[in-house]
């Protein structure tokens, strides 16, 4: 029982960490239609700056998240400006090997700059391990898992209320009506864009402080397409509780199935539920059905 | 008037149009000259191994396995418009295939490659069906799911692919005569690629060919003038696996072992990025494309072991310099020349075609 529950725990803290990096991919696909193979790169630039700051400068934690998010602000921004606005109009494949081709190579810069061995964060949170019952959780987990409960909170209050919010809401919905109304679609764009890179640099920080910051944090972006395919993916609350599922059903699929079949299974397991989806579901849980017209 | 008019200027290709009848329309060369320069190159081709390094004829080897897989998967995305992020997959099918045919069943190489391109066929079918259902980007992930699960089936399923440390195999062999030397793998994949060549520009002009293309450009009317989706849509898939898997089965046995770390999502975004660098439905384009995707990381490394009095460390960055040097090639394609390599070199050869008018 309490290693069903030790997977069930672990499985709800990555769960909240993918709805986090699924939130940024919902929000681009919303309001672009352009699904972004890089938002892996985005994590591992993220949790990469943060780390130098904390290390090289030797800033705390606070202001060195601070300053890794202004910076992929910038490059969030950047990207849509010189990758995606020459691509408008053309066809899917062309904006899918775009972002393809940009996950690349950011990645290769990466390599560059950083080199590809693990590094770990300095112990920002205390190391004894808190009990609950008989169960052993780590205090990192639960800040991970509270800090992406807290920040999905917000982002669903900043879509709902807040100006810019409502403003990116429009322009995912209509971009001509968006327009008619007054509201200026490339700064959303921009602001899209910048604004998932920043969730992924939060997303990147979680990751690194629970497995540590390493080039295989960029498979991450990869294994979100399921939950964002599970949730439907022009729908926010679906990125969350898609997360969360997956999150949960790798974790239990991983600990019950390795086992039997030599290892593995957690990185498998994301990608036969996602068949499943498409077979059964294509437009996920929430997503809203495509009908196409002649 | 019969025939074409003598032209004065012999690079001056075509000067109005003359053609009489159909077959002259339809010919696939339109002038004696064009005739002549496709000779001039299939001569050069035979010719090159004996005159060229062996580091060079390698070179040329792999460009033609490389050409074969990128065939394939112009045919299923190029032609047919179906994204397939699996081409990785679908190779190690193949070559796991005929590796586990020659070296374990023991067959013999020219049986075990037909039947392990239709092993890969069917794969490539069954992971089509999704295509009944799904479209562009849907479709896409169904095919990187697939890529996912036939890697882990490649990593586990020891009893048939041995795991991560693969399978060991033995050049080819026709009699005596044994391929295991750039030069005679370099005649048999000569011939293996001007077939894949010649049969994959011959579908466009069939009417299976003209379906695909209807698909590509707009399936529901398609389907309205009569055009069984679903058929022609799996009948893509099987085609592009078959190359894929025949693709597979000539690299394995040109490496002599066969390991899954050639068969990863990486060698899936390598092919497509062959084909749209190259030119998406375009059968040269693949070649071109090819031919570019392959010459990239030696032209890296060779430029940065000649940089390497200027920029001391330039070797150690080399790997991550040819990731980034791959993506930012993609992109630059992308949003100059949509249209690849295939377009450029139609610009080129439209400008003699033409010449002395523009257009």
């Amino acid at each position: 029982m309490t290693f069903f529950l030790q997977l069930v725990i672990s499985g709800l803290v990555i769960g909240g960490v993918y709805a986090l990096v699924a939130l940024g991919f919902v929000l681009i696909y919303k309001a672009s239609d352009v699904i972004n193979f890089a938002q892996g790169e985005f994590l591992l630039i993220g949790a990469h700056l943060t780390l130098t700051f904390m290390l090289v400068y030797n800033l705390p934690l606070i202001p060195a998240v601070l300053g890794a998010l202004l910076v992929a602000v910038l490059l969030g921004a950047a990207v849509e400006r010189l990758i995606l606005r020459p691509l408008i109009g053309e066809p899917i494949i062309s904006m899918i090997m775009a972002t393809i081709g940009l996950s690349s190579a950011l990645r290769g810069l990466l390599q560059v700059f950083w080199g590809t061995e693990t590094r770990t964060f300095p112990a920002v949170f205390s190391q004894e391990a808190v009990s609950f019952g008989g169960l052993v959780v780590s205090p990192v987990y639960l800040w991970s898992l509270g800090l992406a409960v807290l920040l999905l909170a917000i982002f669903t209050f900043f879509f709902k209320r807040s100006l810019v919010g409502i403003a990116m809401r429009a322009t995912a919905d209509d971009q001509q009506a968006a327009l008619s109304m007054g509201i200026s679609v490339k700064i959303i764009f921009a602001v899209t864009w910048a604004l998932a890179a920043a969730i992924s640099t939060v997303g990147g920080v979680l990751l690194g402080n629970i497995n540590g910051v390493n080039i295989s944090l960029a498979h991450f972006g990869l294994k979100v397409l399921p939950v964002v395919i599970l949730g439907g993916l022009d729908s926010i609350p679906g990125a969350i509780v898609g997360g969360f599922i997956i999150g949960l059903l790798e974790n239990l699929a991983g600990g019950y199935l390795d086992p039997l079949l030599g290892g593995g299974v957690k990185e498998v397991a994301p990608f036969v539920i996602l068949v499943l989806i498409l077979m059964i579901k294509p437009y996920g849980l929430f997503g809203k059905q495509i009908i196409e017209r002649v | 008037m019969p025939g074409p008019l003598k032209l004065r200027n012999p690079f001056a290709i075509e000067c109005g149009v003359y053609k009489t009848s159909y077959e002259q329309d339809m010919a696939i060369h339109p002038t004696p000259l064009a005739r002549l320069r496709l000779l001039a190159m299939l001569g050069a081709f035979t010719v090159f191994p004996l005159l060229a390094d062996p580091y060079y004829v390698s070179v040329a080897n792999l460009i033609a396995i490389a050409s074969i897989g990128a065939i394939g998967l112009n045919i299923l995305t190029g032609f047919t418009g179906q994204i397939s992020i699996g081409h990785g997959a679908f190779l190690g099918v193949g070559a796991y295939a005929a590796g586990y045919l020659t070296s374990q069943l023991g067959w013999s190489f020219w049986l075990a490659l037909p039947v392990a391109g239709a092993i890969t066929a069917l794969v490539g079918a069954l992971f089509g069906l999704p295509s009944l259902r799904l479209k562009g980007l849907y479709l896409a992930m169904a095919t990187l799911a697939a890529q996912v699960i036939i890697e882990f089936a490649m990593y586990h399923w020891t009893a048939v692919t041995g795991g991560s440390r693969g399978l060991l195999l033995s050049s080819p062999r026709l009699g005596g005569f044994q391929f295991d030397s750039e030069i005679r793998y370099y005649y048999l994949l000569l011939a293996f690629t001007v077939a894949a060549f010649v049969f994959a520009q011959n579908l466009t002009r069939t009417r299976i060919g003209r379906a695909f293309m209807a698909i590509r450009d707009r399936d529901l009317a398609a389907e309205v003038m009569g055009i069984e989706l679903f058929r022609f849509k799996i009948l893509a898939f099987a085609l592009s696996s078959f190359y894929a898997g025949v693709t597979g089965a000539l690299w394995g046995h040109y490496l002599t072992v066969v390991s899954p770390e050639h068969f990863t999502i990486t060698t899936s975004i390598e092919y497509l990025a062959m084909i749209i660098i190259g030119g998406l439905g375009n059968v040269t384009g693949s070649v071109f494309g090819a031919a570019f995707m392959t010459l990239i990381p030696i032209v890296l490394r060779e430029s940065a072991k000649a940089l390497t009095g200027v920029l001391p460390n330039i070797e150690t960055v080399v790997n991550a310099l040819r990731e980034f040097t791959f993506g930012a090639t993609i992109i630059l394609f992308l949003i100059f020349e949509p249209e690849g390599l295939a377009k450029i070199w139609k610009n080129m050869k439209d400008y003699f075609r033409l010449w002395p008018f523009t257009y």
